[in-house]
């Protein structure tokens, strides 16, 4: 079975800093990976060169191949059609990753019309808005009237998160690629929403890119994991082998500050 | 009550007073102007009474010193500055805003030749700008103003929608649209213009105020419409000789111009704040 996302000596450099050195990994369908790494690390940087979303003034190098098609030095033509089909991207900030000016009802449509479109060539009124309503009871929103009928600052940012995933799940992307979709929010709204991630995606068969810098979160979600320091990939495995038994130190101390910060929670607990 | 509906009706609360004056200014002006299409008191172009007569019933407003209704001359003045606010502002909309949205997304060499050239078009003065084209072109029309006006507004609003264009564009939602695979003219249409438009529209507000006072002073220095178009400006030159006799001609054409300019203001800052859903919570 080919991968479907395979980057092969990826580099990327803001002029003459580099962000990411010679990165390999590759998803298969229905795959579930974690990417984890201090602020920095060029986590995001590759999630965003993924789709080939990268500013122009960022050089990448290397192979990135998204469901077959080469992403580096891609058309805007080529990558629209990918976009979204291939992969989708939920961000780490629920508030900004959604406009402002427009209901989330029509936010939601957008992208459904747009696949609607490409699928059978014509998309109804009828059809594009029993998806929203689909999407919105898969993501689990309350009370969906209204719900569509708001405005992104009307509805909490749990909500909005949620809101950000069903516009993901709305192009029925093969890999959904979570860029610290958790960090922006609090400890309980992050294990609801790390729960309908973890179900939606098992639920669709997607194959999933999670980014964080937290390591028990990424642990509940994903099976693989690849660790990030300053751009190169230190160390990769199954979750238990990576933070059972971590080779690198650099993992080490990730696994060790965890397990501390665990400690500390416990004791004052009891 | 749900927060929807709480957040809507606040709004409209709020703002109905500076909508609702807005609303009564710049309605009166339009309706006097499209009444002057079928109807006016008197012909404005003869003489229908002495000579500077004082304010009576057969004329509301007295007569200029060629004995014309001064009434009739401001109602027809009226439509000029009307006209002359909508074609300029829909003029310098047209280019600038897609001037704008060019130079935001163009590259830096081309972004940066843009910027430069709108500084320097800005740097001069509307009025001087518009002084240039009119003397410029064969013969002075209302035309030639609109247009002349038009390029002048243009070269502002350029330089605003290529600034609030690129800080949309650096924001998440963008991104987040692009990973879903919306093309560049979607991001525009769907993001871009409704996020810019409630300062935009304020602005094409404030640009319709200093169009319809900038006609006034061309008009007033002869450069603007040509009689038989009558003119708040040129009402305003006509009653200088006459200000300490018949103050009412200077007065009322000066009222005129400043009642529409400000109902025009109020009634854009009325219309932003109900186009903006985020505004009614913050104040």
């Amino acid at each position: 079975m080919t991968a479907l996302l395979n980057i092969q000596g990826l580099c990327i450099r803001a002029g003459d800093k580099p962000l990411v050195s010679d990165l390999s990994f590759s998803i298969r369908p229905g795959e579930r990976i974690g990417m984890i790494g201090e602020s920095g690390s060029g986590k995001s940087m590759t999630a965003m060169a993924a789709t080939g979303l990268l500013p122009v003034s960022i050089g990448v190098s290397g192979s990135i191949e998204l469901d077959s098609q080469q992403v580096v030095g891609a058309t805007d033509r080529v990558l629209n059609r990918l976009r979204g089909a291939a992969a989708a991207v939920v961000f780490q900030e629920p508030l900004t990753a959604l406009d402002p000016l427009m209901k989330i009802g029509r936010q939601i449509a957008e992208p459904v019309r747009r696949r609607l479109e490409l699928e059978s060539g014509k998309a109804s009124k009828d059809a594009i808005s029993r998806e929203v309503r689909d999407l919105i009871d898969k993501v689990a929103l309350p009370q969906p009237e209204r719900i569509i009928n708001s405005y992104p600052h009307e509805v909490s940012g749990g909500q909005r998160q949620r809101v950000a995933i069903a516009m993901a799940l709305a192009c029925r992307p093969k890999l959904l690629i979570a860029d610290e979709p958790t960090t922006a929010l609090d400890v309980t709204t992050q294990a609801e929403i790390l729960k309908l991630l973890d179900q939606l995606v098992r639920e669709t068969g997607m194959a999933l890119l999670f980014i964080s810098h937290d390591l028990p979160v990424v642990a509940q979600v994903v099976e693989r994991v690849i660790v990030l320091k300053n751009g190169v990939a230190v160390e990769e495995g199954p979750v238990k082998t990576v933070f059972g038994n971590p080779q690198h130190d650099y993992t080490k101390t990730l696994v060790e500050a965890a397990r501390l910060f665990d400690e500390a929670l416990g004791a004052t607990g009891s | 009550m749900s927060p929807v509906e709480t957040s809507v009706s606040r709004r409209e609360q709020r703002h109905s007073l500076a909508l609702t004056v807005g609303l009564a200014l710049v309605g009166v002006n339009l309706l006097v102007a499209l009444l002057t299409l079928f109807w006016t008191p008197y012909d404005p172009l003869n003489a229908s009474g002495g000579r500077l007569e004082a304010p009576s019933l057969l004329h509301w407003l007295g007569t200029d010193r060629l004995g014309r209704d001064l009434l009739t001359q401001l109602m027809i003045g009226a439509r000029t500055a009307l006209l002359v606010g909508t074609g300029a502002v829909a003029i310098g909309a047209t280019i600038g805003v897609s001037l704008g949205v060019l130079a935001a997304f163009a590259t830096r060499i081309a972004d940066d030749v843009m910027a430069a050239t709108l500084d320097i078009l800005i740097a001069f003065p509307t009025l001087l700008l518009a002084m240039l084209v009119v003397a410029a072109s064969d013969s002075a029309s209302l035309w030639t103003a609109i247009l002349a006006l038009g390029l002048a507004i243009s070269a502002i609003v350029a330089r605003l929608t290529r600034i609030l264009t690129k800080r949309v564009l650096r924001q998440d939602y963008i991104v987040a649209s692009r990973t879903s695979g919306t093309s560049w003219a979607g991001v525009v249409f769907r993001h871009v213009l409704p996020n810019i438009w409630p300062t935009l529209s304020v602005n094409f507000a404030l640009q319709f105020g200093l169009a319809v006072i900038a006609e006034a002073s061309l008009s007033y220095l002869g450069l603007g419409a040509p009689p038989p178009n009558a003119s708040w400006g040129r009402l305003l030159q006509e009653a200088q000789g006459t200000v300490y006799t018949a103050p009412i001609g200077a007065i009322a054409p000066g009222i005129a111009l400043v009642a529409l300019v400000i109902g025009m203001n109020l009634l854009a800052d009325g219309l932003r704040d109900i186009g903006d859903p985020t505004r009614g919570r913050s104040r």
